[in-house]
C-alpha cells in the first residue's frame, strides 16, 4: 500500500515519447510487406529448380537487387517487433527476458546483414 | 505484494472451448514464428547464390530434395496465412470488421485462401520449371 500518486511514481523517469513506436512500425512494416512478398513470390517462383546462373543473372538487375534488399530490411524488422512482443507476453524473468531480446536483435541484424551483403555481392558480380 | 502469495488465479486459455478464431490467433503467432526462422533458409540460399556454383547446387539439391520441398510447402503456407492474418488485422486497425459474424468468416476465409493459394503457388512454380 501506498499513497504515491501514480503521476509521482513515474516522475523523473522521463518520457520514452517512444509508447507507440513499437506497434506504428509494426503496422507500417506489414503494409509493406504486403507487395514485398508478392514481389518475391514472383521472384522465386520461376526461380525453383533454376541454375546457379540463372539465379545471379536475376538478382544481378538493380531493379531485383533494390527490391530484394527491401524485402529483407522490411522483413527482419517485422519480425525483430514482433518476435520482441512474443518474449514480451511469455518469458516473465527479467533476466531471461532481457537476454532473449538481446538475442532477437542479433538474430534479425545478422539475417538483415548477411543477406544484404550477398545480395550485393551478385548485383555487383561474382 | 510477495510473487509467492497462492491467490487464485482466474481461468486460462483451457477452460474454454477451442473456437476458430481463438486458433486463429495462435495460429497467427505461430505462422510468424515460423516464418521468423525460415527466413534463414531465403538468406542461406542467397549466401550459396553469393558463394558460387558449387555451394549453391549443394544447397539447392538440399531445398529440392523431398524433405526439402515439405518444409518449403509449410513455409509457403506459413507465408500466405500470416500475410492473409495480417490484412485481417489491418482491417480490423481500421476498427471494421468486428461483428461475430464476419469475425467467423473472416476466420473460415483466411484459413482456406491460405490453402488455396498455397496450392496455386506451388501448381505455378511445377507449371514454369
Amino acid at each position: 500500500m501506498t499513497l504515491r500518486t501514480p503521476l509521482n511514481k513515474v516522475r523523473l523517469y522521463g518520457s520514452a515519447r517512444s509508447g507507440t513506436d513499437h506497434f506504428w512500425h509494426q503496422r507500417l512494416t506489414s503494409i509493406a510487406n504486403i507487395p514485398l512478398t508478392i514481389f518475391l513470390l514472383w521472384l522465386i517462383i520461376p526461380l525453383s529448380g533454376a541454375s546457379h546462373a540463372e539465379v545471379v543473372h536475376n538478382i544481378k538487375h538493380p531493379l531485383i537487387a533494390f527490391g530484394l534488399i527491401a524485402v529483407i530490411i522490411s522483413f527482419t524488422w517485422h519480425m525483430r517487433l514482433g518476435m520482441q512482443v512474443i518474449i514480451e507476453d511469455y518469458v516473465h524473468s527479467d533476466g531471461r527476458k532481457l537476454l532473449l531480446v538481446v538475442f532477437n536483435n542479433l538474430f534479425c541484424s545478422m539475417i538483415a546483414l548477411i543477406s544484404i551483403f550477398a545480395i550485393l555481392k551478385i548485383s555487383f558480380g561474382v | 505484494m510477495s510473487p509467492k502469495s497462492e491467490r487464485p488465479l482466474s481461468p486460462h486459455l483451457q477452460v474454454y472451448k477451442p473456437m476458430l478464431t481463438m486458433t486463429m490467433s495462435i495460429v497467427h503467432r505461430l505462422t510468424g514464428t515460423i516464418l521468423f526462422f525460415a527466413i534463414i533458409l531465403l538468406a542461406w540460399w542467397l549466401i550459396s547464390a553469393a558463394a558460387g556454383p558449387a555451394y549453391f547446387d549443394f544447397v539447392e539439391d538440399i531445398l529440392v530434395s523431398i524433405p526439402g520441398r515439405l518444409v518449403l510447402l509449410g513455409c509457403t503456407w506459413a507465408l500466405i496465412h500470416h500475410a492473409l492474418g495480417g490484412l485481417k488485422h489491418l482491417l480490423w486497425d481500421t476498427g471494421h470488421g468486428y461483428d461475430l459474424d464476419m469475425v467467423e468468416k473472416l476466420a473460415k476465409g483466411s484459413l482456406i485462401l491460405s490453402v488455396v493459394l498455397t496450392i496455386a503457388v506451388w501448381a505455378i512454380a511445377y507449371g514454369v520449371r
